[in-house]
């Protein structure tokens, strides 16, 4: 049986119910979260949460502990990759009330299957079916202050290569395991970034260690997506059907710790 | 018009070499690839027993290399393996397996796959015996990657 509402004529970019759906919680295009409690056969506007800056582009509400979380557009700006060999940064330019895209293109020599931002939002971590992971600059001198040097280097125009990973055993010398780049992230300080390739390899390279990069080839079904969940530990789930904890320690060196138990999944691989 | 209906020799063209937007991997080779053992080592090996050393040789030394590379040191390379994987005992199998590190046991399936790939007279029961042990150290991650790597044996 469906019911139809309206809450007003603007579109609802997002939105998220509580335990027992008495409640909803969305939002209408603007940076307010506005909660509605059912009564009767209407939804009445109980609350409205503010506090974020520009346009709130997820809700989430925890069935059991009642907790909203929101997450909102910053700095205006979002890339994409393509198909087409290139990455597109998107921002929003005030004159012109609408999105401009800037191109990135060299060096990439395919598609483009996973992107992630670095914490400082300039830096962006793509990784491609070319084999290789590279680290650019997006930085829009329009919209955003000249940013400050990372370990990743300090010259930053927009598209500026700072580093790229071939994800390949031991530096090059010997064989190479040439390898789609499935997943790519950013640790929590932005100094390390970590990949999962389809030959089951998971790859962790720091730059706070002039790049080093160290890669685990493990004897489970290729991974997905890899997330951090905090400076030293890793989260990768996959074809496997298991989320498997791992940890860098400060050498670098990544050790596998431990299957995560199927009940857990909701806080852990999910992407 | 009947005339050209005839020929059909343009199925064969590989139209994808026209697509510029097509990858070439060409740029990743640029030290040669490993030439492979001398086969006098190998058979001096084998006679003196010792099939584990023969073995690490050969792994260490597989001339990989992407499709359509350097395929006669390949198949030379194959042959010598065969030899060797076939005339092992089922008893030093385990032994040989666990002194192979990560790298070779990779290289270890890829050939294992090679060699079903070209039976001979009882050869697919010893493979298999060896896929076998080879997969309870490697795990399925060792087969995907016999799958996935552009680097073949």
């Amino acid at each position: 049986m469906t019911e139809v509402f309206q809450f007003g004529l603007v579109p609802i970019t997002c939105h998220a119910w509580n335990k027992d759906r008495s409640q909803v919680a969305l939002s209408l295009n603007n940076n307010e979260v506005n909660i509605y409690g059912r009564a009767a056969s209407e939804w009445k506007l109980q609350e409205t949460l503010q506090g974020h800056d520009l346009r709130v582009t997820g809700i989430d509400w925890a069935p059991s502990t009642n907790r909203i979380v929101t997450c909102g557009a910053v700095k205006n700006k979002f890339a994409v990759g393509s198909g087409a060999r290139l990455i597109s940064v998107c921002y929003f330019e005030q004159e012109n009330n609408w999105w401009v895209s800037k191109h990135i293109k060299k060096p990439i020599r395919s598609t483009i299957t996973t992107l992630d931002w670095h914490p400082n939002n300039i830096l962006l971590a793509a990784g491609a079916a070319d084999f290789k992971v590279r680290i650019f600059s997006a930085w829009i001198k329009d919209i955003e202050p000249k940013p400050t040097p990372t370990p990743w280097g300090a010259k930053m125009p927009l598209g500026q290569l700072m580093t790229e990973f071939s994800n390949s055993t031991g530096g090059g010398m010997k064989v190479s395991r040439l390898i789609y780049q499935l997943f790519v992230s950013f640790s929590g300080d932005g100094n390390r970034v970590c990949w999962v390739g389809h030959d089951s390899s998971l790859t962790v390279a720091d730059a706070g260690k002039e790049m080093a990069k160290t890669q685990l080839k493990t004897e489970y079904l290729p991974f997905t997506a890899v997330t951090w969940v905090s400076l030293k530990s890793l989260v990768a789930v996959g074809h496997g059907c298991c989320p498997m904890l791992y940890s860098v320690d400060d050498t670098g060196k990544l050790t596998f710790v431990t299957k995560l138990d199927v009940a857990q999944k909701k806080e852990t691989g999910s992407l | 018009m009947a005339k050209n209906t005839l020929s059909s020799e343009f199925r064969n063209i590989d139209v994808d070499q026209y697509n510029e937007d097509n990858f070439k991997d060409d740029d990743v080779e640029p030290q040669s690839p490993p030439i492979g053992v001398d086969e006098a080592t190998i058979i001096s090996y084998m006679n003196s027993g010792n099939h584990a050393d023969a073995l690490k040789l050969l792994l260490a030394n597989a001339p990989v290399a992407s499709k359509g590379k350097n395929e006669q040191a390949k198949d030379m390379a194959l042959n010598l393996v065969l030899k060797v994987l076939l005339s092992v005992n089922k008893s030093q199998m385990d032994q040989i397996i666990t002194s192979l590190d990560k790298t070779q046991l990779d290289v270890l399936m890829k050939y294992i796959y090679r060699g079903f790939e070209r039976p001979s007279e009882g050869s697919s029961a010893i493979l298999l015996i060896w896929h076998e042990k080879v997969y309870n150290a490697g795990g399925v991650g060792c087969i995907v990657r016999v799958l996935t790597d552009r680097k073949r044996v």
